[in-house]
């Protein structure tokens, strides 16, 4: 049950019409950028206002969300999302990522591959690509328009020349479906291989800027990178000392006065969900 | 004697959108909405559905019936525009509008474009046409009665023209299936 005096989902119906009629055409151009009428909601800006206005208007009574925040759903900010959306939906939510049918997330896409029947909600602060590059809105407009994205070509191509690498790490810009240069939120370069033919639906909501965009199910994502220079996502070249494991992103800790450092898995239901490293193997 | 809409029009709009957003995401495939109790004739379920789940005063919408008009104005409070290439929604009962002369948005915003909820006489899964593109893993089967002879060109032409284009839900009964302007068509072979 949803508490007395809120509409199912909080937005009022002829907002989240406009936000559905958005989200249709975001669809149907996989990765253009479309402005919507972003509306006040009950969290500041930086907390995901477009990721909780997409949400708003696709969840449902027998949906289950899960929401995270830099892998995990214990921090403030999903925990917040997630009591949110508890109280203005009453829908079921859940840390296991098999068992979400939405997931709302912040700077991670989850470990496990996602499946059909699926959406993943990016919360987005700055959805134009283009915007460090070119800061007139019109013009960025204009090259999205002719896919003219030498800019971010020539950008990337002065980071290979001056340390002999891409050095970007978050926020690498990818190309959808051989057509629109997107952003793919502040995730580690690390994840953008998984957006690549996804099964489950990706929303992408950006409040503060009124955009949303989307990859369909099973699109071309496509990081930007050269023949000479291929695209390399990084990751700490360590195992996760909770589960042990090698292939997933980790987070950095300092777990002592003396500067000692661990690796643990930035993805905590991905963690959870393997065996424990037994001590004789350490 | 205006027949109702949604029972619950928070809950029953959610179902049906999101029945919409799947049939968008994978093209051709066809997904049954809720049952409406009381269609507006000739609006089957489906495309009555689809109407009071995305139509309101912001969205200009043609329609190739009168019947309904009152049913449509009293439920969407949508304006009625005489020209389907004035339309945001338009919608088709018989004889399908010529997709070049729909709106289609611009170069810099495709968004601006038409949507054709297209009335037909069946929707079949796993014959037909082999459609391919974002969406589709290898490729989906659909066969749709009730289309222009010449549909498939006119469709080619309308993907041609990508990012400006329409898109279109194709609406039979109570199931309904979609072709955002980037899926390709090819005729059974
Ligand atoms: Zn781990």
């Amino acid at each position: 049950m949803t508490e007395a005096g809120y509409n199912f989902g909080y937005l009022d119906e002829n907002t989240k019409r406009m936000i559905r009629r958005a989200l249709l055409q975001a669809v149907a151009l996989p990765g253009y950028q479309v402005p919507f009428g972003s509306r006040e909601m009950p969290l500041p800006y930086g907390w995901g206002t477009g990721g909780i206005q997409v949400t708003a208007s696709i969840i449902g009574a027998d949906d289950t969300l899960k929401v995270i925040d830099q892998g995990a759903d214990d921090t403030t900010n999903a925990v917040s999302i997630r009591r949110f959306f508890n109280r203005v939906t009453g829908v079921a939510t859940t840390d296991r990522t098999a068992e979400a049918t939405i997931i709302q997330t912040r700077h991670r896409v989850p470990e496990m591959t996602l499946r059909e029947g699926q959406v993943l909600v990016y919360q987005v602060p700055m959805p134009e690509p283009l915007f460090r590059l070119e800061p007139r809105v019109a013009e960025t407009k204009r090259m999205h328009a002719l896919a003219d994205y030498g800019l971010m070509h020539v950008k990337l191509y002065e980071d290979i020349a001056r340390h002999g690498a891409v050095t970007t790490s978050y926020n690498y810009p990818v190309l959808v479906n051989r057509r629109y240069l997107m952003s793919p939120s502040p995730i580690p370069a690390f994840d953008n291989p998984k957006l690549d033919r996804m099964p489950a639906l990706q929303l992408f909501g950006a409040g503060r800027e009124k955009r949303i965009y989307a990859v369909p199910p099973y699109t071309e994502v496509k990081s930007l990178d050269f023949e000479d220079h291929p695209f390399k996502p990084a990751r700490a070249d360590a195992a996760c000392v909770i589960c042990g494991s090698r292939a997933s992103y980790l987070d950095e800790l300092i777990v002592d006065d003396g500067g000692k450092r661990h690796f643990v898995c930035s993805d905590t239901d991905y963690c959870a969900s393997r065996p424990p490293l037994q001590e004789a193997a350490e | 004697m205006i027949s109702a809409g949604f029972a619950d029009p928070a809950q029953d709009s959610q179902r049906s959108f999101r029945a919409v957003l799947e049939a968008i995401s994978r093209p051709g495939r066809i997904f049954a909405l809720p049952p409406l109790a009381e269609p507006p004739a000739p609006l089957r379920g489906a495309l009555a559905s689809v109407l009071l789940t995305l139509a309101d005063a912001d969205t200009p919408v043609w329609l190739d019936a009168a019947a309904p008009l009152d049913w449509l104005r009293f439920h969407c409070g949508c304006p009625v525009v005489a020209q389907p290439g004035a339309a945001r929604f338009v919608v088709a009962t018989g004889a399908m509008p010529a997709l070049a002369g729909l709106a289609r948005g611009t170069e810099e915003e495709p968004h601006l474009a038409a949507t054709l909820l297209l009335q037909v006489a069946s929707l079949r899964a796993g014959e037909g046409w082999r459609l391919t593109g974002p969406g589709i893993e290898r490729e989906h089967r659909l066969a749709v009665a009730g289309l222009p002879a010449d549909f498939l060109a006119q469709w080619a032409a309308n993907a041609a023209g990508f990012p400006r284009g329409v898109d279109i839900v194709l609406c039979a009964g109570d199931s309904l299936a979609c072709l955002p302007r980037t899926v390709r068509i090819e005729e059974a072979g």
